[in-house]
């Protein structure tokens, strides 16, 4: 486990020697405090720069589904909401009938370990006719099954299957809730932050390629 | 069932690929037919599977440049364009005019090559050997200049953060002029090859429909979403690298099949050249690096930027945690969303229809699979 660490930490020295010790001097505190735990640890005090955002659209929402939605930010110039997770698939019909956001860009998620809230689920949209681009973002406990925008969105199939491989999120009400691009039988979700970037199934190596790891 | 032989089971499962030289890669397609009907496809995905997302987390953002360029590795100048905007937008800097200038040629030209190796493989997968040879014959003009002025032919790794690495090599603007009127004509005679060929139009008229409504909802984008009729192309719709200063048209037509898209591309091809031309007057004297400092350490947060890849919507979403190294990395590749599509263009085709359908979507497994 010790030298599979290594690549995460090694950026670090570069990145500190050509003279910019001056740079990173002054705050002291946020640099690395064990190159293990250092580079992905979410430190708490650094969040994200927001301003609110306003328009009539976040008017309607607001009306519409009011607590719901945690908040309306934007962040250079580019907007997104926060929604509880149990809102999420009418938010993103509401917003496809009644403001026109009828093309799914993206589906992603970001883990946060120490969370309670581990993930962040991300919904690119965008809207042709209005030519705006939004995020509806959602924040759910590991374990918790959110439901299917498949029957809102159709290019929903393959991105909510890509989150289950990558980060182990099943999706309720799924038409086909497997694997997309690692073979169905392996063990792991690899985007999750725990997952090492030198962890293999070592078994499904073994069993189907007939190698050991690192071979 | 009681009493049926084997010649009453109608439907048969028939595997394609993943080693098959018209899945452009290792796609595995397996199709139910009813006799040489298509009734119904699944994709199987993923034998090019990298990790690039994850190898994003564990690099700083400066190392993780060249790897964009192995998704796409047909169009690897158009993957860097949009990191590096990415990155730039999440550290709120501006590459140079004179690098933005360059960016836009070498983006196009690259739509150019890589359009031209669609074309030549896409004739070939039905049946046209010919204008594989014409196409690479004018593709290795562009990744001459490409090797010229940044070493490398496919995975150029030709734009830094914040602008350029190289700057233009003597007599650059001339090479591309002249690959600019070289190439006008030769679209031409692709076209006398194809466009009226009786075979060429009878294998690809009306076969894989996609319809506006349809594209919309698959999240597809491209030649594919404009030859159903929509006029939306990224560098129009959302300007990047002052594109909004250039005079071109977006081509679409409008009944959606194989041949529209065919003819979009051909199109999209001449108005690049359009691009370049008025790309090539606007080249001026200056820096070709914004002020980017050494290490770079955007500050917290997150952004979705993206561009008008030759495929489609190519888009980047980082999450920057403050440190030197991407919090998170999500790249939304075009040929992946759009390949979702592949189903419902093949519902009601013949077998070699399918070979056509791969080929019209344009799809890199490289992108699809990361």
């Amino acid at each position: 486990m010790a030298d599979e660490q290594k690549p995460e930490s090694s950026p670090e020295p570069v990145a500190g020697t050509p003279g910019d010790a001056k740079a990173i001097a002054p705050k002291p505190p946020a640099a690395s405090p064990t190159p293990a735990a250092k580079p992905h640890a979410p430190k708490a005090p650094a969040v994200m720069a927001t301003t609110p955002w306003e328009s009539s659209l976040t008017e309607l929402l607001k009306n519409h589904f009011g607590d719901s939605i945690a908040e309306f930010s934007s962040y250079l110039g580019q907007n997104f909401l926060i929604v509880r997770p149990e809102a999420v698939n009418s938010v993103l019909e509401f917003l496809k009938l009644e403001a026109d956001f009828d093309y799914l860009v993206d589906i992603t998620a970001v883990d946060y370990p120490k969370r309670a809230e581990r993930f962040d689920l991300i919904y690119i949209l965008y809207s042709y006719s209005r030519n705006e681009r939004i995020r509806v973002k959602t924040m759910i406990p590991d374990g918790y099954r959110p439901k299917s925008a498949t029957s809102v969105h159709l290019a929903a199939d393959w991105l909510e299957r890509e989150v289950f491989d990558m980060f182990g999120i099943e999706f309720d009400g799924h038409p086909n809730m497997k694997r997309i691009l690692l073979p169905d039988e392996w063990q792991g979700h690899p985007l999750r932050k725990d997952y090492s970037i030198l962890d293999v199934d070592r078994r499904w190596v073994q069993e189907n390629l007939g190698i050991e790891v690192g071979q | 069932m009681a009493g049926s032989t084997f010649l009453d089971s109608s439907e048969l499962v028939l595997n394609m690929g993943p080693q098959h030289p018209s899945t452009h890669g290792v796609l595995r397609v397996i199709l139910k037919l009813d006799g040489e009907k298509v009734i119904g496809t699944e994709c199987v995905i993923g034998y090019l599977h990298r990790g690039v997302e994850k190898i994003g987390e564990n690099r700083t953002y400066v190392q993780f440049a060249p790897y964009v360029d192995r998704m796409d590795y047909v169009a690897a100048v158009s993957n860097g364009l949009g990191y590096c905007l990415a990155v730039e937008k999440l550290l709120s800097v501006e590459a140079p005019p004179r690098a933005q200038v360059t960016r836009v040629i070498l983006t196009e030209l690259n739509r150019i090559a890589s359009h031209l190796l669609w074309l030549g493989t896409h004739a070939l997968d039905i049946g046209a050997i010919t204008p594989l040879f014409y196409t690479l014959r004018e593709r290795e003009e562009v990744l001459k200049i490409f090797e010229k002025y940044c070493g490398a032919r496919l995975t150029t790794h030709a734009f830094r953060i914040g602008g350029l690495q190289y700057e233009l090599y003597d007599g650059f603007e001339e090479d591309v002029a002249k690959f600019c009127d070289m190439f006008l004509p030769k679209v031409d005679e692709y076209e006398e090859l194809l466009t009226d060929n009786r075979i060429w139009v009878e294998r690809l008229k009306g076969v894989g429909i996609l319809t506006a409504e349809q594209c919309k909802a698959y999240g597809v984008t491209g030649p594919v979403l404009r030859a159903a009729g929509v006029a939306w192309d990224l560098r129009k719709a959302q300007p990047y690298s002052g594109y909004e200063q250039y005079d071109f048209d977006i081509p679409i037509r409008q009944n959606g099949d194989t041949f529209d898209r065919y003819i979009v591309r051909m199109e999209e091809m001449r108005q690049s050249v359009r691009i370049i031309r008025q790309a090539l007057e606007r080249i001026e004297p200056g820096p070709i690096m914004a002020k980017v400092p050494k290490v770079i350490k955007p500050p917290v947060g997150e952004v979705y930027v993206s561009i008008e890849a030759p495929k489609g919507e190519l888009g980047y979403f980082i999450v920057s945690d403050g440190s030197t190294q991407p919090y998170r990395v999500r790249v939304r590749p075009p040929s992946f969303v759009n390949l979702q599509a592949l189903d419902q263009m093949c519902r009601g085709a013949l077998v070699a229809d399918v070979v056509a359908i791969i080929g019209t979507i344009d799809i890199v497994l490289g992108e699809v699979d990361r």
